[in-house]
């Protein structure tokens, strides 16, 4: 069983590697929509993907976080992805299982994975 | 409408997380002989007038003068009554809200609670910033995770590092099948 005393080994092998995370200006940002209808929608286990996946990675440039409600309820879970210098993309109606290919085309080699997109969802808002 | 109790949980504690509260208690317990499970969200934010209170609890409410709530309470109040149970709010502005919602815990009509760890681990990587205390009772034994002590330990390491957030998902799975597996033994 994981007890406290786990923590302060894990505290001691990652003293040193504190500041190795930048939130700088080529940092990219992952939010995932947490209000009510995100999370009736399947928003949690959509979050806790990304976190493993750019964790499994080591992509210490992504973070991963939450918005609210932005007004398209019927597209949730809603993900939306900030890069530096370019457009924002929205991916809509995320399952855990699309996370692994926007983790890898998108956030680790710049193209965004289209057919996930609201552009591609053919639906009008 | 929710699919588990755990996302209610979600969805009514970040209420609190918006209420600018610091510290933010999670309970849930399961108490067999009195065949209830008791779910409380006690948060020491800005609180709310009675009037206030009313508007949260009444999907249907229009003149709210904030967003601060919408149909997350409603639900969760909705679950707890299709289970022979009720939710009830107590607050007092300035000094924080408490949500307490009580279910028939062998009712049929019971939502299942759920991935309650994967709510903690969520609002503690999304509200790093707050601090959080969840507590697992199972008639009358419990796993308690303190956030404050997590920090304690920590020192500079940031609690919503990807390491120590696996950690704490592990931490919360394991003692959680500990505390549930001790229940069948007995």
């Amino acid at each position: 069983m994981k007890s406290l005393a786990e923590l302060q080994a894990l505290r001691e092998q990652m003293k040193g590697r504190v500041g190795i995370r930048h939130d700088d200006d080529s940092s990219i940002r992952v939010v995932v929509g947490m209000a009510t209808c995100g999370i009736a929608a399947g928003a949690r286990p959509v979050l806790a993907a990304f976190t493993e996946e750019v964790a499994k990675r080591g992509l210490t440039n992504v973070a991963v976080g939450q918005t609210g409600c932005i007004g398209i309820c019927q597209y949730e879970p809603v993900v939306e992805v900030f890069e530096p210098g370019k457009e924002k993309v929205t991916y809509v109606k995320v399952t855990p299982g699309m996370v692994p290919a926007i983790v890898s085309q998108h956030l680790v080699n710049g193209t965004p994975v289209t057919e996930y997109t609201i552009g591609a969802s053919g639906a009008q808002g | 409408m929710m699919q588990e109790l755990s996302l209610n949980v979600l969805d009514v504690a970040e209420n609190s997380v918006r209420a600018n509260a610091t510290l933010i208690h999670i309970l849930v317990e399961e108490d067999t002989a009195a065949d209830r499970l008791t779910i409380v969200i006690r948060d020491n934010g800005k609180g709310m007038t009675q009037e206030q209170v009313q508007t949260v609890i009444d999907p249907f409410y229009t003149t709210r003068t904030t967003r601060k709530v919408g149909l997350g309470v409603p639900f969760f109040r909705m679950a707890a009554q299709l289970s022979g149970g009720d939710l009830t709010i107590q607050s007092a502005v300035g000094e924080g809200t408490t949500v307490t919602a009580v279910f028939g815990l062998s009712s049929i009509d019971r939502m299942p609670l759920g991935d309650m760890n994967g709510t903690i681990s969520t609002l503690v990587q999304c509200n790093p910033q707050i601090d959080w205390v969840y507590t697992r009772r199972l008639d009358g034994r419990e796993l308690v995770m303190d956030t404050r002590q997590f920090r304690e330990i920590l020192g500079e390491v940031p609690l919503d590092s990807p390491e120590v957030l696996q950690f704490l998902g592990e931490y919360l799975r394991e003692n959680t099948a500990e505390l549930l597996a001790e229940k069948s033994d007995s």
